[in-house]
């Protein structure tokens, strides 16, 4: 592929992973009660799973820039992640912030991790 | 973030949320691309993206939200796209995984925690900044 056309790849697919993401997190965050930024948990946690079984699959190359650091990088956030957990802390809800980062950070590496295996199948 | 409620999305603001995610996609994969490296080392592309991503997220949020009128598109664009799609939370944690891997877990765990720490500091510091600046006569 010409890196012109890889390039082009990296826009339309960076710009469909936000765009999955804003859908996911707003249907995900309308479903469960308010107090918890699940919507976002949702999104990191799939986007995790769906980046270790790229790894577990031996993805490279263009192939890994286009589908792991392109589509599944921009679909999942480390900016929102760290303003829903600033954001509660200024409320004074810190059982939220601990919860978010500590649950966020081990939910994601098991899911990568349970990708990994996963991809490892084929 | 919670998004109003909608039962036909605004096409423009789709549009909005994709312009902005390829952007930032764009911006974190060049820079992925320049400068590669090694998985038992520091990420400092993605950490970096990471806490500016962070304090681009803090100080457009707290302006739009606190600052400005209301608006419709510069929030989706700048907040979910360019912030959203410039910073990543799942090669973080493939990245983490990998020093793991590698048997330096205690880069692992330092790398982990200051991503955290610099991307919750950053946030604090772009808010009041943009707090501070609205008390100004």
């Amino acid at each position: 592929m010409s890196g012109v056309l890889v390039w082009i790849g990296v826009g339309v697919l960076g710009g469909t992973g936000a765009l999955l993401r804003f859908l996911l997190d707003g249907t995900v965050s309308r479903a469960t009660a308010a107090r918890f930024p699940s919507g976002t948990l949702a999104v990191n946690v799939s986007g995790a799973l769906v980046l270790g079984v790229l790894s577990g699959i031996d993805l490279d190359g263009d192939a890994l820039l286009l589908a792991g650091t392109a589509l599944v990088g921009a679909y999942t956030t480390f900016s929102t992640w760290m303003l829903e957990s600033h954001r509660a802390a200024e409320e004074g809800r810190f059982g939220v912030l601990a919860a978010n980062v500590a649950g966020s950070l081990a939910l994601g590496l098991l899911a990568v991790l349970a990708g990994r295996a996963i991809g490892g199948l084929w | 973030m919670p998004q109003p409620r909608s039962s036909s999305p605004d096409p423009r603001l789709l549009l909005a949320v994709f312009a902005g995610g390829a952007l930032g996609a764009l911006a974190r994969a060049g820079l992925v691309e320049g400068f590669p490296h090694d998985p038992a080392s520091w990420p400092w592309v993605t950490f970096l993206v990471n806490v500016l991503g962070a304090a681009l997220l803090g100080w457009a949020v707290t302006r739009l939200q606190e600052r400005l009128p209301v608006s419709t598109y510069p929030r989706p664009f700048l907040g979910t796209g360019v912030c959203g799609g410039l910073t990543t939370f799942s090669t973080m944690q493939l990245e983490i995984v990998r020093m793991a891997d590698a048997g330096a877990w205690g880069l692992a765990i330092g790398y982990a925690a200051a991503s955290v720490a610099a991307g919750l500091t950053a946030m604090t510091l772009a808010t009041n900044l943009v707090r501070r600046a609205r008390l100004r006569p």
